[in-house]
């Protein structure tokens, strides 16, 4: 009778301890239900990967193959479609109503954009956001619009200073912590080695630091107030525009701006650039360059106000045409790729910056010299207006950029001339200065 | 039409009468010029009257539909009227376009007259001075018209590619060029017009062979009779060119001017990809102007046909002057 009682018991314990597992493994992913058989969802879906196809590409579409071994019956058709060109694409074919892809990687500024239009699922009340909480705020934030969700954060970044530690080491500098230590780093640099210290380049993403760094900002969104023109971001474009008079900076050209930087930086003939962490990948496979050793990354240096840096980074949205029969699928194809597991993954192969707090926690993340470089730097990030004008606040300041640090002009009337055009084109609804 | 209103009978039956009569009479040619008009109406007149109606609202994508639904992915739509739809607003694009307020108009204005005169100036005369050259017997003409043929028959991209990278500050073979002979480095697309010369010599390169060829066919067909008349009669070279090859060429030259001009005032790709517009958006021209401004960022489809309606105008006005000196030449055309 014991021994039976014994054996009962230990029965019955087995039995709780299943069904506590089974409750567990239900509550930790309601996918699980449905997962229960992955092969019975069935549908063909398309996917515009925005990174870049040579560099980041490969480490996505081993990702796909990953989810076809759970999900057998979804074929995914994988396009890579260059980042400069997405957004117009996107644009027209949702406009038609025809052709756009199924699930879209979208810039953190195109969501709100899309979203006002119409162009997208709102996901509230899937189980994309069961987790919520265990996103990043800062990036989480780039997603929503009017009160709704529109996509999940895939990867998050921001601008730090990227240097080469060989050439810093034999300069003999410390890492510079504000733009003043900078300056001196880079003139240092160049007397001691030969090598230009410093690429600031002249578009209107990469003055932000300094903006920031003085306590500026573009708009201010919850005084529906523009002020790009304040005298905060006079005195930023002022440090900016000093680096390169003394001589610290290399003289940024207007066309291939980017470019010249990083061609520069990956020959070793300039020793700081101000770059975010989607370069990783590239500066380690450049022959001659030393690899990701050789590759410092520090949060971008302070003004006098503090260090700031834009945030940036990329979402999975999925396009409101998608038909509702395939919308369970589309929902199963991003909670794979987003998954903790999906962007440890990402982190260990590209150096992505994960945007769920519990993938920092993974072991091979934690040990990644790269992305803990980053993460203040990402921690630190100053977010963007998140407005579906958002996107339309560069190329105004792309030009003031380069008129303000290639052709010399004065830095307020040009910061003027912005404001205007905000009024007039942009948010016609703001008051300005 | 007097007699129509007065008595309203013999207009009724007159008109399907006359119809009918010429029906009867020709119904093969209206059979024949009735698609035509139905492809040209739907083609052309339909977008260019639709053009001109939208550049009279605000309308831009944002605020096209007059209400915006959101799905949500867990089933169900909500759909909410558009606060901002879009409305009539009369002449107020034009007001915006030509005070300045929205974009550069004139800048682009004057861009777009230095980069059109120059090119097509610089298209006709070297054009016409390589056919001359081409036109007489000599060795290897067959290659030397493929060579100078050849920029043709390249992409348009390609070379603009090409010729940007020559150009390039700090890569490009130019500069490099010119450290040879110890001129420092130029840094072509800093300033305004370095830039635009970047994007003139492009066109130029792309241009030239166009104009040679078609200048080409038109000097073959100058009888020889002439030339041989006007040698025994002692004309030097270049009286045989002023008085038989500049005249003859004439209906030729007239043709490939005004074509010329049209194109390179429309030439997109160039200005698009060699300067980027840059510095700082001073090379645009009114093309490339219009486009980045309508659609780049949100898409305004009334500030694109504003600029649209501009720039045909400004193409009529000038085509209707230009036939005009051409009649009171004498040129039937």
């Amino acid at each position: 009778m014991r021994r039976i009682n014994k054996g009962l018991a230990a029965l019955t314990s087995v039995a709780l301890a299943f069904t506590i597992a089974a409750c567990g493994e239900e509550k930790s992913g309601s996918t699980e239900t449905k997962a229960a058989d992955p092969a019975s969802l069935s549908a063909e879906l398309t996917w515009w990967d925005t990174s870049d196809a040579k560099n980041e590409g490969p480490a996505f579409q081993e990702l796909i193959a990953n989810f076809n071994k759970t999900y057998p019956n979804v074929k995914i058709n994988y396009q890579s479609v260059p980042f400069a060109e997405a957004q117009n694409k996107f644009k027209t074919a949702a406009a038609a109503k025809t052709g756009a892809p199924d699930i879209l990687r979208a810039e953190v500024a195109w969501v709100p954009e899309f979203a006002s239009l119409g162009y997208l699922y709102s996901l509230d009340g899937s189980e994309l956001l069961a987790d919520e909480s265990d996103y990043l705020a800062a990036p989480m934030a780039s997603t929503k619009f009017d009160g709704k969700t529109y996509g999940v954060p895939q990867v998050t970044d921001s601008l730090a200073l990227l240097y080469n530690k060989e050439l810093v080491q034999k300069a003999g500098v410390e890492v510079p912590k504000t733009w003043a230590e900078l300056k001196t780093a880079a003139q240092a640099v160049k007397q001691k080695t030969g090598v230009d210290g410093l690429y600031v380049n002249a578009a209107g993403y990469f003055t932000l630091p300094f903006m920031y760094g003085e306590g500026g900002d573009l708009v201010d969104t919850a005084g529906k107030k523009i002020v790009v023109n304040s005298e905060q971001n006079v005195a930023g474009l002022k440090v900016a525009k000093d680096l390169i008079d003394s001589g610290a900076s290399v003289k940024p050209s207007a066309t291939d701006g980017y470019g010249t930087m990083m061609t520069l930086f990956k020959e070793k003939k300039v020793a700081f650039i101000i770059n975010g962490p989607w370069e990783v990948n590239n500066i380690k496979s450049a022959p001659g360059f030393g690899g990701v050793e050789n590759l410092g990354v520090a949060p971008v240096p302070a003004g006098s106000a503090k260090a700031g840096a834009p945030i940036g980074g990329h979402d999975y949205v999925i396009w409101s045409g998608v038909p509702q029969e395939k919308a369970a699928a589309a929902v199963a194809f991003v909670k794979f790729l987003n998954s903790a597991e999906s962007q440890a993954f990402l982190a260990e192969k590209l150096g992505l910056l994960p945007t769920r707090k519990s993938a920092y926690d993974v072991a091979s993340v934690k040990s990644n010299a790269v992305v803990s470089a980053f993460k203040p730097v990402a921690e630190a990030a100053v977010s963007r207006p998140w407005i579906p004008e958002g996107g339309q606040f560069f190329g105004p300041l792309d030009q003031m950029a380069t008129e303000v640090l290639i052709q010399n002009k004065d830095a307020k009337a040009s910061l003027d001339a912005v404001a205007n055009k905000y009024k007039a084109e942009v948010v016609p609804s703001y008051a300005t200065n | 039409m007097s007699t129509v209103t007065a008595d309203p009978a013999p207009g009724r039956v007159g008109l399907p009468t006359k119809l009918r009569q010429s029906w009867d009479k020709n119904w093969s040619a209206w059979a024949m010029v009735v698609p035509v008009v139905l492809v040209l109406a739907i083609l052309i007149f339909y977008p260019l009257i639709n053009g001109f109606w939208i550049s009279f609202t605000n309308q831009t994508e944002a605020n096209q539909l007059a209400e915006i639904c959101t799905k949500s992915i867990t089933g169900g739509e909500v759909c909410k009227e558009n606060p901002n739809a879009w409305s009539f607003v009369g002449l107020d694009n034009y007001a915006n376009v030509l005070s300045g307020k929205v974009g550069e108009f004139w800048m682009w204005t004057a861009n777009t007259l230095v980069w059109t005169v120059v090119g097509v100036a610089f298209h006709y005369g070297l054009g016409l001075g390589l056919a001359v050259m081409i036109n007489r017997q000599m060795r290897f003409r067959g290659l030397y018209r493929v060579l100078l043929v050849l920029p043709w028959a390249v992409p348009a991209f390609v070379s603009a590619f090409a010729w940007k990278f020559l150009f390039n500050e700090r890569f490009g073979v130019i500069n490099e060029m010119l450290g040879w002979v110890g001129v420092d480095p130029v840094a072509w697309f800093d300033s305004r017009w370095t830039s635009m010369f970047t994007a003139v010599v492009t066109n130029i390169w792309l241009g030239v062979p166009f104009m040679m060829v078609a200048l080409l066919g038109g000097m073959q067909s100058i009888s020889d009779e002439l030339y041989e008349a006007a040698e025994i009669d002692g004309a030097s070279p270049w009286q045989r060119f002023r008085a038989i090859t500049l005249p003859g060429l004439r209906p030729v030259s007239m043709t490939v001017i005004l074509l010329g001009t049209i194109w390179t005032f429309n030439m997109f790709p160039i200005i698009f990809l060699v300067t980027e517009g840059q510095p700082a958006g001073q090379t645009e021209i009114l093309v490339t102007g219009a486009f980045r401004a309508a659609f780049e960022g949100l898409r305004n489809y009334s500030l694109a046909s504003t600029y649209g309606v501009l720039i045909l105008s400004i193409l009529l006005v000038f085509s209707v002057f230009y036939r005009r000196v051409l009649r009171k030449q004498g040129e039937v055309w």
